[in-house]
C-alpha cells in the first residue's frame, strides 16, 4: 500500500514536472496563446466549459464502451465458433487479421453512408477497430488447454457442451482480458478518429473527436487542449476499469493477477 | 458360477502400436491383470510405458491386437476406470472441493451425492482444512492428494497411474506412497502403475513387468511376495532391497544392447 502511495505521487511529480516545462517553455520562447496554450489558459477553459466538455466525453465515452462491449460479445462467440475446429479457424482467421489491417480512416466515409452519422456510425467504428485482439487472445485460450485435462475431461465422457464450458472457456478467461486490455485502449481511439469523420448528426453538440475538429476549426486552442486532456482521461478510465474487473474475476486462482497485487 | 470372478479386469492380447510415421511403440504385448492386482510397469524411456495406459482407457486406439477392461472395449469401460496423470491436473479456478468433484459433476450426480462423497474423500486424504483453497496454494503433494481424491470420487474399480509422484520430493513421495497402498487396502481397487522409481514399484505393487524399448515388449516379470500390510518399515528390510536390487539388474539389460 505503501509502495504504491510512492508510485502514484512519483507519477504526479512527473505530471507536475512536465506543467512547469510547458510554462516555461512558452517564456523563453514567447509562444503565441493560439499555437500554445500556457497550462492555466487550459485549466480555465476546462473550468468556463465544463458541461460541454462533460457531454462531449460522455458521448465519447458510450460509444467507445458500447463498441467495446459488442466486441466482447461478438469476440467471444466467434472465438467459440473457432475453438471448434482448425478448419474453421483456417477459413475465416486471415479475416480476422484483415479487420485489425483495414485502414480504419479509408472505411469510415462508407460507415457513415450506411448508417448515417452520428452515435451508431461512431460506435460501429469502435467496434470494428477492437474486435479483431479479443477474436485472437480468447481464441488462443480456448484451444491451448493442456492435453491431459483433455484426456481427464474425455475419461469422464465429457460432452462437447461440458469440453467448451467446464475447460476451455474458464481456461481462456485471462487471454480474454488480455484482449480487452488491448481492445479497450482502440475503442477509444476508434471512436474518436470515428467522430473526426461521422462526428454529429446535430450542430454543435458531439464527442470529443467532433468536438477537437470543431474547436481546432475555432482557433479556440486552449478548449482544443482541454478535449485532448479528457481523450486521454478517458483513455485511462477504460484501461483501469478493464484491470480492475481483471483483478476481480482472476486474482483468487490466476497467477498473473496475483503477480500484479506483489508488485 | 459367479462370473465375476473369472473375468479379469484387464485382457490385452497381441497388442501392437505404431505411429503415422512407422515407429513400433509396443510389439505384440500380452498381459492380463486379475481383479485386485497391483501391477507396476518399468521401462527405460521411449518403451511405450504410458502409452499402454493411454490404450487401456481408450484414449488412443491401438494398431492391432485387443484390449478388454472387465469383459468390454475400453472406451465401453471408461465408466469403471480413473486416470491419475503425471501432473496433478487440477483446474485452477476451481477451489479443492470443486476440484474433487468434476468427475462426479460430469457424469451428472446429484448435489447431494456429491456433498456427501467430497466431504468424505477430503477426510481420507486429509484436505479438510483447504477445501476452499484454490490449488496455487498447495504443495506439489498436496496437489497430488487432491488428484488421487478426485480419481477415487467416482469409485473406480481400475486406476490407471502414470508417473504420479515423479515430480515430488522424496518424502511426499514416500509419505503418497504409503497411503496408496492404505486407500486400496480399504478400497481394493486394481491398479496398473508407470513409474520410474524400482524402489516404488517394489514398495506398491503385486507384481512388476520391466519393458525393453525399441519396439516396446516385456523383459522380465517379477512377482512381489512381501507381506501386507506394508509398512515404511518394509523399506530397511533385507528382503525389500534383494527384490530392488533384481529389478534394477534387469532394468539394466533393458538398455546394455
Amino acid at each position: 500500500m505503501k509502495k504504491q502511495a510512492i508510485a502514484a505521487f512519483n507519477a504526479l511529480a512527473v505530471f507536475g514536472a512536465l506543467l512547469i516545462l510547458w510554462q516555461i517553455v512558452i517564456w523563453i520562447f514567447h509562444v503565441q496563446p493560439y499555437m500554445l496554450p500556457p497550462p492555466g489558459a487550459v485549466a480555465r477553459a476546462v473550468g468556463a466549459r465544463f458541461p460541454s466538455l462533460l457531454t462531449s466525453l460522455a458521448i465519447t465515452a458510450i460509444e467507445s464502451a458500447g463498441g467495446l462491449a459488442a466486441s466482447v460479445v461478438f469476440g467471444t462467440l466467434i472465438a467459440l465458433v473457432f475453438a471448434q475446429s482448425r478448419w474453421v479457424r483456417k477459413m475465416f482467421y486471415p479475416y480476422t487479421l484483415l479487420l485489425q489491417t483495414v485502414p480504419i480512416i479509408a472505411i469510415a466515409p462508407l460507415i457513415l453512408m450506411w448508417v448515417g452519422a452520428g452515435t451508431p456510425a461512431v460506435t460501429l467504428i469502435a467496434f470494428i477497430i477492437s474486435l479483431a485482439p479479443i477474436i485472437a487472445n480468447t481464441t488462443q485460450g480456448l484451444i491451448s488447454v493442456d492435453e491431459n485435462l483433455v484426456h481427464l475431461f474425455l475419461m469422464h465422457n465429457a460432452s462437447r457442451g461440458q469440453l467448451l464450458f467446464k475447460l476451455r472457456l474458464p481456461h481462456a478467461v485471462p487471454s480474454l482480458f488480455v484482449g480487452i486490455r488491448i481492445a479497450s485502449g482502440i475503442a477509444v481511439i476508434g471512436a474518436i478518429t470515428g467522430e473526426l469523420y461521422a462526428g454529429s448528426s446535430s450542430v454543435g453538440q458531439g464527442g470529443l473527436g467532433y468536438s477537437i475538429l470543431y474547436a481546432s476549426s475555432q482557433l479556440q486552442t486552449d478548449y482544443l487542449f482541454a478535449l485532448v486532456f479528457a481523450a486521454t482521461v478517458l483513455g485511462f478510465s477504460f484501461f483501469f476499469l478493464v484491470m480492475f474487473f481483471e483483478w476481480y474475476f482472476l486474482h483468487r486462482w490466476h497467477e498473473s493477477a496475483r503477480a500484479q497485487e506483489m508488485e | 458360477m459367479n462370473m465375476e470372478a473369472v473375468v479379469p479386469e484387464i485382457e490385452i492380447s497381441g497388442l501392437t502400436k505404431r505411429y503415422g510415421n512407422g515407429r513400433t511403440i509396443l510389439d505384440a504385448l500380452s498381459l492380463t491383470v486379475p481383479k485386485a492386482e497391483f501391477v507396476s510397469i518399468l521401462g527405460p524411456s521411449g518403451c511405450g510405458k504410458s502409452t499402454i495406459l493411454k490404450l487401456i482407457s481408450g484414449l488412443t486406439a491401438p494398431t492391432s491386437g485387443a484390449i478388454r477392461v472387465e469383459g468390454m472395449t475400453p472406451l465401453n469401460a471408461r465408466e469403471t476406470i480413473s486416470y491419475i496423470f503425471q501432473d496433478a491436473t487440477l483446474l485452477p479456478w476451481r477451489t479443492v472441493k470443486n476440484n474433487i468433484a468434476l468427475g462426479l459433476e460430469l457424469e451428472g450426480a446429484s448435489t447431494e451425492r456429491r456433498e456427501k462423497k467430497v466431504a468424505a474423500l477430503l477426510d481420507l486424504v486429509g484436505l479438510g482444512h483447504v477445501a476452499h483453497a484454490y490449488p496455487r496454494e498447495l504443495s506439489g503433494g498436496m496437489k497430488m492428494r487432491v488428484s488421487i481424491a478426485r480419481a477415487l470420487a467416482t469409485s473406480p474399480r481400475l486406476l490407471l497411474l502414470d508417473e504420479p509422484f515423479a515430480a515430488l520430493d522424496e518424502m511426499s513421495r514416500d509419505r503418497l506412497n504409503e497411503e496408496i497402498l492404505h486407500l486400496r487396502e480399504e478400497q481394493n481397487w486394481t491398479a496398473v502403475f508407470v513409474t520410474h522409481s524400482v524402489s516404488e514399484a517394489v514398495f506398491l505393487s503385486d507384481r512388476i513387468i520391466v519393458l525393453a524399448p525399441n519396439p516396446g515388449r516385456i523383459h522380465a516379470v517379477f512377482p512381489v511376495f512381501l507381506p501386507a500390510p506394508r509398512k515404511a518399515a518394509l523399506r530397511t528390510s533385507p528382503e525389500f532391497d534383494e527384490l530392488v536390487a533384481k529389478v534394477s539388474h534387469a532394468l539394466r539389460e533393458t538398455t546394455a544392447a
